[in-house]
Order: structure tokens, then sequence, then C-alpha cells
């Protein structure tokens, strides 16, 4: 028998260590919360944000870097760091708006905040990862830890329903993408990402009718957890019932980590059966861009709107995954946009919220702009970057997004898309309506009690026009976080051992 | 592994199956399902899978029995009377078994039995070969699923523990100013 020899899988610490930083903080939150009062559990929020602090940066080391590190189970590129950089700046956000939130509501700080930091784990994990298992093991720890926050305020009625529909539903769905990722081991002979496209590149694979079953149990997969018609039913239901910093850590960082998971097996790593899967995320982004915008004209409540509306930007999004590797930098771009612009949304959605008596009606929203005009001159950043309005950061997204899908000859696509953005003119106007030209509506109280959620709005309102006014850099940055996934195919390559 | 135990506890895994079916106390049907797992573990063992083997008991025999017991006792379930259900859902349940036993019965016609086993190679399968891939080439994954346990555990204990009641529940008192 060979010696245990453990040097051989290329033990690199740098681009686990935040992950490592996270795990404690998760650990050391749990414990800590033993000794605190349940109802006082704002120290548990700042010890959550130092931790995540702390990880965004240690992840500021791994930019630049490139390879594969235990045994190809993780991948070091810039792409991997763009997407734990957004995932925990969309976590820190949550703490923000949770600090107060969660001792209103009665929510249980202690797991609370560490199963938040599990969740965080998985999804740097779906980031990061280098081969099949650990997108699977990242997406079940982000996902079982989601499906509790969404459920955790006990007492109310609803969110307890959102958690058993999205544990119910979304454990389905973790079926699909386990069969898959087995299908496709079973035809290509390795789990591994860059000898998976070694092989699909080789050709010998054909179109192997195992490997086509496991490609589209994988789109089902992967559809299901970006919330894409038609595998979006859970996402009203469950966006409205969750409390609301989760609803925003739902719709921003579980899409990040969805579409970075996405994003790393189609795009960089299934590249070679392009012609086999594009033409069915053809037909599902147009579908899911119809459907969520069509659905979002008909709602009342604002958590619901915004829920179709985040199913609207995933079609969006899958537009430029139709376009291919050539719209890689325009979708890293867009998802940072929206997700400061959603959490911005969201954190004013949570001050508007009256304790006890969550309404989260749009009427709520009349005469905002005479009571309240900085929380209603942000809503209004938020509403004017989800339509795609200039200067703001969803405009330029949208431009770059849809300018990268014309530029790969998708011009029916890109038809379909700026008709739905038009379409999404209507419902995102009717709250900017009710902001400014309706009267009566509720009372804002409390406002200058909550600093943490204040900050959030600002910080998010103030990217959103940053990043949109002066987005060169930043689509800079994007585009070469991108092509670091793909470029690393060489590395890939040569670290197919033995 | 001489020819007769392999008889004997593949007999004995057939006759536990059987029993699995026809027994009508739960009970029985439970006792006779461990019967079924530990004989095919024990053929396990003795091909040489060994960790095979020794997670069939513990998993199976062991874990997923008591979940079933587990069931059994929250359910309160009685040996049932007599016969059950529909004639048409009888019918179905006919229909589908010999569907499998007709392709049994072709699969091990001769056409099909050819089988050539090239065997595994040495220490294929085994605890130390096992150990191997778990602490070097899956280091992570192996790592990542003990944290993903832990939120389990974390969030089953977060849902299901008793709802703490705050001192006055009915007055307003979540309204008090902070």
């Amino acid at each position: 028998m060979t010696p245990f020899n453990v040097t051989a899988i290329n033990i690199v610490w740098l681009p686990i260590l935040p992950m490592i930083v996270i795990a404690i903080a998760a650990m050391v939150v749990l414990l800590a919360g033993v000794r605190i009062n349940e109802e006082d559990s704002e120290g548990l929020g700042w010890l959550t944000l130092a931790a995540l602090f702390v990880a965004f940066i240690l992840t500021l080391g791994i930019v630049g870097q490139s390879g594969v590190a235990f045994a190809g189970a993780i991948s070091i590129d810039s792409f991997a760091a763009y997407f734990e950089l957004a995932i925990l700046i969309a976590a820190m956000f949550t703490v923000l708006m949770s600090l107060d939130y969660a001792g209103e509501h009665h929510i249980p700080g202690a797991e609370y905040y560490s199963l938040l930091l599990f969740s965080v784990l998985g999804m740097m994990l779906m980031a990061t990862a280098g081969d099949l298992i650990i997108i699977f093991l990242g997406l079940e720890t982000m996902s079982l830890s989601v499906y509790v926050l969404a459920g955790i305020a006990r007492r109310d009625p609803k969110s307890n329903e959102a958690a058993i529909k999205y544990f119910l539903l979304g454990a389905f769905s973790t079926g699909f993408l386990l069969y898959g990722i087995a299908l496709v081991y079973g035809a290509t002979g390795t789990i591994k990402l860059g000898p998976i496209h070694t092989v699909l590149a080789s050709g010998a694979m054909g179109s192997n009718r195992m490997l086509l079953l496991g490609i589209g149990m994988l789109l089902i997969g992967f559809a299901f957890k970006v919330a894409a018609v038609p595998f979006h039913m859970w996402t009203p239901d469950v966006y409205e019932g969750a409390p609301t910093p989760i609803t925003a850590f739902m719709a921003v960082g579980v899409k990040l980590a969805a579409f970075a998971g996405f994003l790393r097996v189609f795009l960089v790593d299934l590249t070679p059966m392009t012609g086999e899967w594009s033409s069915v995320l053809w037909v599902v982004a147009a579908l899911t861009m119809t459907g969520g915008n069509l659905m979002a004209i008909a709602q009342t409540n604002i958590k619901r709107m915004l829920a179709y509306s985040s199913i609207a930007h995933a079609g969006y999004l899958l537009v430029g995954m139709t376009a291919g590797a050539g719209a890689g930098g325009a979708i890293l771009y867009y998802l940072v946009a929206y997700a400061f612009t959603n959490l911005g949304a969201f954190a004013v959605v949570i001050a508007l919220e009256r304790l006890g008596v969550p309404s989260n009606k749009i009427s709520d929203y009349r005469g905002l702009g005479t009571r309240h005009p900085l929380l209603a001159g942000a809503m209004a950043v938020f509403l004017l970057s989800l339509t795609g309005v200039p200067p703001m950061a969803g405009f330029v997204g949208k431009f770059y997004l849809f300018y990268a899908a014309l530029h790969q000859g998708y011009v029916g696509l890109v038809i379909i898309a700026v008709l739905n953005s038009v379409i999404s003119t209507y419902y995102y106007f009717s709250v900017l309506v009710a902001m400014y030209m309706q009267e009566g509506g509720v009372e804002v109280s409390r406002l200058s009690a909550r600093p943490a959620l204040v900050a959030a709005i600002g910080l998010a309102a103030i990217a959103t026009v940053v990043i949109g006014a002066y987005p060169q850099p930043y689509i800079g940055i994007a585009s070469n976080a991108f092509h670091s996934a793909s470029g690393a195919e060489g590395i890939h390559a040569a670290s197919l051992e033995p | 592994m001489p020819p007769f135990v392999y008889i004997f506890l593949g007999a004995l895994a057939i006759v536990s199956a059987l029993g699995v079916v026809i027994q009508r106390n739960p009970i029985h049907s439970l006792l006779s399902l461990i019967g079924t797992l530990l004989a095919v573990a024990l053929l396990f063992i003795a091909e040489d899978a060994v960790v095979v083997g020794f997670l069939q008991i513990i998993v199976y025999a062991g874990a997923i029995m008591v979940l079933f017991l587990f069931v059994i006792w929250l359910l309160n379930l009685q040996a049932e009377s007599g016969p059950t259900g529909h004639l048409g859902l009888k019918f179905v349940g006919w229909l589908g078994a010999s569907a499998l036993a007709t392709e049994l019965v072709f699969l091990l016609s001769p056409p099909h039995m050819q089988v050539q086993y090239a065997g595994a190679p040495k220490g294929y399968g085994s605890m130390a070969s096992l150990a191997q891939k778990l602490f070097s080439e899956y280091l992570i994954a192996f790592e990542v699923t003990s944290f993903l346990l832990l939120a389990a555990i974390v969030g089953a204990v977060a849902l299901a523990r008793r709802i703490p009641t705050p001192a006055g529940e009915a007055a307003p008192a979540m309204e008090q100013p902070r």
C-alpha cells in the first residue's frame, strides 16, 4: 500500500482562508449566543459583520491569482474572488439590515447569524468550486441554511409557509442537480471541471445521451436556484413570507452564488457543448423575462412585486448566458449592479414595515416623497436602476448585457428583452407614482433609531449611482474576472493527474 | 468464499425479504428487513468489499432502521387484520411485479449471462484506500460535509425547539421604543 501522501494534493491556504474565517465565525457566534439573551442579539450581529469584513479583506488577496488547489477541488482565480467579494458585500448589507430587525421580531440571534454565516460559506464554496462535488456541497450548505432562515420568524405563519415551500421544492430540485452531476460523471469519467472540459473539447463524447441528460438535469437544478421560469413557482411566496433581510439575502446572495456555479459550469467548462444547451437556454430566458414581468404587474405587495422583478432580472441574465462567453463580463457587472439595487430596495421595504403589522402594500408608499424625501429619493434611485434608466447601474448593466447578446447575433432575444424592459417600467413607476403623486400611506417611525438600516440604504444608493455613472473600471474588473476563469483551462488540464 | 456460505447467506437474504412482505405486524417486517440487510452486508464483506459491508450495517441496519422504528412508534401502527386495498390497486401491484419478474428472467437467460468479472484491483474498496481518498483528494469535500451537517443540526434545532414565550406576549410589549 502506498504511504499516506497528502502533499500531492497541493494544499494552498490562501484561497480557503476567507472561508475558514467564516466557518470559525459561525461556530463562535453559535457558542457566544448561548450566553446572550435572545432578544439582545445586536452584539452577535456586529461580530458577524466583523468576520465578514475580515473575510472580505482576505479575499482581496486572491485577486489576480490563478490555478487549482486541493487536487482540483478549489479553483483559484479572479472569477472566484469577484463572486466571493460580491457575496460578502451582500451578507454585510444583510447584517446591517438585521441588527434591529432581529431583536424587534423575536428572531433567535445565535441561530440567525450563525446560519447566515453558514450560508455565506456555502455560497463562497460555489463561487470557488473546481469540481462538481464542491458545487453540490456548497449549494446544499447554502440552501439548508437559507431554508431555515426563511422560516426563522416562527411566530409568523407566513414565514413557516415560506420555509416549508422552499424546503420541499428546493430538495426536489437538488435531486435533479445531483442526478445531473452523477450522469455527467458517468459519461465523462471525471468529476473535476477542468478535466470535464478537456474530455468534451476532445470531441470524444459526441452527443452521448447520458451526457446530454446530465447536462439537462444540471440546467434544471441551476434554473431552480436562480428562479427561472418554469421553475419559479416558489419565489413569490418564499420572498413574501421570509423575514425581509433574508428576502434581500435570497434575492441577492443566493442568486449571486447560483449564477457563480451556473456560469462556471456552463459558460466555462461545458462550452464545447454550447450548441446543445444554448437553444434551451434561449427559450428559458425568453419565458423568464416575459413571465416575471407580466406577473409583476398584477402585484399589490411590494415584496411579491420585487420577487417577480428578480425573476425578470434572472431572465435578462440568462439572455447573457445564451449569448455565451462573449457576454461573460457583462453578466458579472450586471449581477453586482442588480445586487446593490435590490439590497437597497429591500432595505427601504424594511424601513416602511410597521412593527407587528407588516403589510408591505405598495399603497403604503403613498406620499412618502413629501414625508421622507431622502428615503423616497433612495427608493427612486433603486426603482430607476431596476427599470434601467441612466445614469443608474441598472441601465449600464442592461446596456452591456443586451449589446453583448446583440453582438453575438441574438437579435430576436434582445428584442424580447427590450420589450420586457419597457413592460417593467409600468410596475416600477407605479411605486414612484405612489411615492410622489399620491397621498396617505403609512408613517415611517423610528428611522433615526436605526442607524445601521439607514447606512445600508445610503451605501446601496451611492453604490448604485457611482458604478452606474462611472462604470468603466467596474466593467473592466468584471470582464477580467470572467476571463480569468476561462483562461485557467491550461492549468486545469495540467492538473489532470496522475 | 465457499459456495455453501454464499448459498446460505443468499437464501437467508431471500427468506428474510419474503418475510418483510408476508408478515402482518410492522415490527416483524422490520426485523425481517434487518435480517436481509445483515445477510447482504455479510455477502459484501465476504467479497472483500469490507467498507460497503460495514456501511450497510451502520447506515441501513443501524440508522435507517431506527428511523423506521420511530415512524412506526410515532404513528402507532398495528398489525393489519385482513387484506386491504382496492382490487384495482392489487391488479396494478401484480402487473408491476410480473413485469419485474419478466425482466429478471430475461436478464438471467443465457445470452445475457456471459458477464466477465475482471476483478477489482487489490486493495480497492478497502478502508485504507477509502481513507486515503477522503483525506487527500476529497479533503475539502469531506470537511465541508461536516459543516453541512452542523448547519443542518443548528437549523433543525432552531426550527423545532419550543418557542419561548416573551414577557407580555398578549400585551403590546413589542412596541416598546428602544
